[in-house]
């Protein structure tokens, strides 16, 4: 029984996940080296890489940062009543239940050209659908659970008692927070930035909605090889791809080691 | 520090955590609050401390009316119940993180923690953290952390819940004993009579957020004040008839009355071993329990269950046994008022022979 | 005390920015869709959530989704078993690559399920010697969406599993249970609020899934356009209105499963 199950699961893992991968770089290497680099040189994949990165790194600052506050907030903060934490801590889960799709709408819907909001910005020379900031927008709709979900039940967990300790001896808001409470969630904070980090990298179907993935402009790495499987590009589709993979695949060693100092501490 | 307290309330939601309460405490006084879990004692702590708003009333410290402050401006240490040590800090970066807040120079700070941790006994442990030390080593970190910026008040909240209880005797006599050499204004909050009896200058005892009593250990015991003081320091039994027990007849004037009776208000022993036999009676020994230092007995009078404690030095009883009971007094009270009723009897000059 | 009067103004920046920042980013977009939805009055949503090829795609989704939770709920459930109750070589490196189709862009795992099943891959020759389709039929549908979902179950079964007390199988042996019987009555109604949970938060995301599904589905209207695909497609054509009726559709489903997942999870917390 116990090595049939065993064997089961292996079987079910190499199927589903490793062959998968193994797959797509045999995909990428399907004509040598030249064609896995000329997939990669392409100026358009090299800008798409570069939109990607730099979606990843201005929505990873915007949501740590906010995220660790708002988990502040919404576990120790006597200001928010009882009844509206719970309120909000509801609906901080609402981007999971948000197909992307949906996601890349909504910021359509609220500020598209066509809307107030959206000729009010394009007046003042911001274009935000169709462009980066949109696209940000959507990211951060879509990955912003994810840091909190982390953070809040490690606050939970540690309660406020070494907070309340360092009040008492005379220990202020920020110097409390540093010292006291960012060594005990450092480590989540972490993880959680690594999740952010995945999702903003591979998000696709809201950036796809928002970005009206236009070449050289707002085309990310991810609407790019969709570009390519569209257009039966499979080897260059299969090299961007490849280096997403490998990015998630960094990430999630990265991952476990968190997790792993995440238990110790 | 002097301390006074004025027409204290506060509620969570709809709950009533402290109603009422009012008290001054002099300096360098020790002070227990005992009561009842949930009977609001840490509430009234936490008040002190800045940890909780107030809802009504005022908190004097030295005459100066401190609800508006913080926590980190009232000058008071604070020890939590599991005592809430920063656990990625060793020993002595806990002891010295007031210091550092307070923007001690690093050489006072030094000093200052090496004279702490000499005080509380815990050389050769500095360079632990928490999770490394045993339950009253940590206490004792927590005592040092809370004493080392100099409080002028130090809030104690069930300082020993979380001890084995042989440690805890220890630290008790321990704690006592650095509180007085300090001279710090000290208040503890506690569930266990026994520590509050031992550890405290004077006890209040807080009941459903109200405080019920306030004075020393003895007077609290001689004179208990509401019934549900009485019942709660030392052992008792309450009495529904207490007309019925002999010396006490004259109690069935006052209707609706009970009566609380102590172990040690009740002696039973043999007919030769009383000198005023007329206000005794005779009761069947029940239950008998040994209590390592002393018997406890159960004794049936009159169809009352009483509890009495028995030397060991004295002839050993025997469950069916007929004893004189002679019940010296008994805690009387009723809705509106309670007194001490002694018995009758006792004092007859003239005892009658039946 | 201007120190404090500081402090204050600054902890009071600090919540208004954030409470700004959550109510714009999350709540106005979810709000503003559901406004949209009905800004051209109930019978124009009526008309475009009973268009048949939206409801057809909204059927399709459910369907779908609820064959690929239940393949999930099965092999989930052993997975997690597996790996929390067996010591053996390489569980360490399985249990790391649980966490794949999280960290993997759904575009790129979209990529994978075509070249592998794909007409000129292994499985594509062998299934069409057989005469059934799986690339841009059902199948793949649901092979992408079990892909992405994968570590729920798993996730949501692992820390039940863990925490659960060995003492209380013990006591049933000791009492006489059967091993089998043990699993049924004991470890069983353990696991169950992780499964629950797990294949509710399995399901929404596959009702929700795109990147991965778009790819491999062929998106036939009426018979392999599933929602999110659907809504694409309206956007594209520029047909906003039927866009936000079948999400305000999809949107409400998927908000009632969250709030199972969580009442389910309260009520475990509560007892």
């Amino acid at each position: 029984m116990r090595r049939l199950l065993i064997g089961l699961t292996a079987v079910f893992f190499g199927l589903l996940l490793v062959v998968p991968v193994i797959r797509i770089a045999m995909g990428a290497w399907n004509e040598g080296w030249t064609g896995f680099a000329g997939g990669l040189t392409r100026p358009e994949t090299l800008h798409a890489l570069w939109v990607t990165g730099l979606i990843v790194v201005v929505v990873t600052l915007l949501n740590t940062v906010f995220g660790v506050m708002l988990s502040l907030y919404l576990v120790r903060a006597t200001w928010l009543g009882k009844k509206l934490k719970q309120l909000l801590n509801s609906l901080v889960d609402l981007p999971f239940a948000v197909s992307p799709v949906i996601g890349g709408l909504m910021i359509v819907l609220l500020l598209g050209p066509e809307t107030a909001l959206g000729a009010m910005f394009n007046w003042a020379g911001i274009d935000i659908v169709y462009a980066l900031p949109g696209m940000i927008l959507a990211t951060l709709f879509v990955t912003f659970p994810l840091l909190v979900r982390e953070v809040m039940p490690v606050l939970q967990e540690i309660g406020a008692g070494q907070e309340e300790a360092a009040a008492t001896l005379g220990s202020y808001a920020w110097t409390t927070f540093w010292r006291v409470t960012w060594p005990s969630i450092r480590w989540s904070v972490v993880y959680g930035v690594v999740l952010t980090v995945a999702r903003a990298l591979g998000e696709f179907g809201a950036v796809l909605v928002v970005s009206g993935n236009i070449l050289f402009k707002t085309q990310t790495a991810t609407t790019l090889v969709y570009q390519d499987v569209e257009n039966f590009n499979l080897t260059a589709a299969n090299s961007v791809a490849l280096v997403l993979a490998a990015g998630s695949v960094g990430l999630l060693l990265f991952m476990e080691w968190a997790k792993s100092r995440k238990e110790v501490h | 520090m002097h301390v006074e307290v004025r027409g204290l309330n506060k509620k969570f939601g709809n709950f009533q955590a402290v109603q009422d309460v009012n008290f001054s405490i002099d300096k360098g006084q020790l002070i227990g609050l005992l009561g009842p879990s949930g009977g609001g004692k840490t509430s009234i702590l936490r008040m002190l401390a800045g940890l909780e708003s107030v809802d009504e009333g005022h908190i004097y410290f030295h005459g100066k009316r401190v609800n508006d402050l913080p926590p980190q401006e009232r000058g008071i240490g604070f020890v939590f119940q599991n005592y809430a040590l920063f656990k990625h800090m060793m020993v002595t970066e806990n002891i010295a993180f007031g210091l550092e807040v307070k923007k001690w120079p690093k050489a006072k700070i030094r000093e200052r923690v090496a004279e702490l941790v000499e005080l509380t006994g815990l050389t050769g442990f500095e360079k632990r953290y928490p999770h490394q030390l045993s339950g009253g080593q940590r206490q004792r970190v927590a005592f040092a952390r809370a004493l080392a910026p100099e409080p002028q008040l130090l809030l104690l909240d069930e300082p020993f819940a979380a001890i084995d209880a042989k440690i805890r005797q220890e630290l008790r006599s321990w704690l006592r004993d650095m509180i007085d050499r300090l001279g710090i204004t000290s208040i503890f909050v506690t569930h266990d009579q026994d520590e509050a009896i031992e550890v405290a200058d004077e006890i209040m005892i807080i009941n459903q957020g109200r405080l019920e009593q306030k004075g020393t250990p003895w007077d609290i015991y001689k004179n208990p004040e509401t019934p549900f003081v009485a019942g709660f320091i030392g052992e008792s039994t309450i009495i529904e008839d207490i007309g019925s027990l002999r010396g006490f007849e004259t109690a069935r004037i006052w209707p609706d009355t009970k009566a609380l009776i102590r172990p040690e208000y009740v002696e039973i022993g043999q007919a030769r071993e009383f000198t005023a036999l007329s206000a005794t009676e005779l009761g069947r020994v029940g239950h008998l329990h040994f209590r390592g230092s002393e018997w406890l007995v159960e004794v049936e009078v009159a169809g009352s269950r009483l509890v009495t404690y028995r030397s060991l030095e004295k002839e050993v009883l025997h469950p069916g046994d007929f004893v004189h009971v002679l019940v010296h007094r008994a805690y009387l009270f009723n809705d509106n008022d309670s007194w001490i009723m002694e018995n009758n009897l006792k004092e007859d000059p003239m005892p009658v022979h039946i | 005390m201007s120190s404090m009067l500081q402090g204050r103004w600054w902890s009071w920046g600090f919540r208004s920015a954030v409470m700004i920042y959550f109510m714009v980013l999350i709540v106005l977009p979810i709000l503003g869709i559901y406004g949209q939805s009905l800004s051209a009055g109930w019978s124009a949503f009526i008309d475009n959530i009973t268009e048949p090829l939206a409801w057809k795609a909204v059927f399709l989704t459910v369907k779908l989704a609820i064959i690929a939770a239940v393949i999930n709920i099965l092999v989930g459930t052993m997975s997690a078993w597996v790996l929390i109750r067996y010591r053996f070589p390489g569980r360490r490196l399985l249990n790391s690559l649980v966490d794949l189709p999280f960290a993997l862009p759904t575009a790129v795992a979209g990529l994978m399920i075509l070249l592998l099943l794909g007409p000129q891959s292994f499985v594509g020759e062998w299934a069409d010697k057989f005469g059934f389709a799986i690339l841009f039929h059902e199948p793949a549908i649901v092979i992408a969406m079990i892909f992405v979902t994968f570590p729920f179950v798993i996730r949501a079964v692992q820390p039940l599993l863990e925490e659960m007390d060995s003492s209380e199988e013990e006591a049933a042996y000791t009492l006489g249970a059967t091993k089998a019987r043990t699993f049924l009555r004991v470890i069983m109604p353990g696991m169950l609020p992780g499964i629950a949970s797990g294949a509710m938060l399995a399901f929404s995301r596959a009702l929700a899934e795109f990147g991965a599904v778009v790819l491999v589905a062929g998106n036939i209207p009426g018979k392999t356009l599933i929602a999110s695909v659907y809504i694409f497609g309206e956007i594209e054509s520029d047909n906003a209105a039927g866009a936000t009726a079948v999400s305000v559709l999809l949107l409400t489903f998927s908000f009632i499963i969250l709030w199972l997942v969580n009442y389910v999870q309260m009520r475990r917390k509560g007892v």
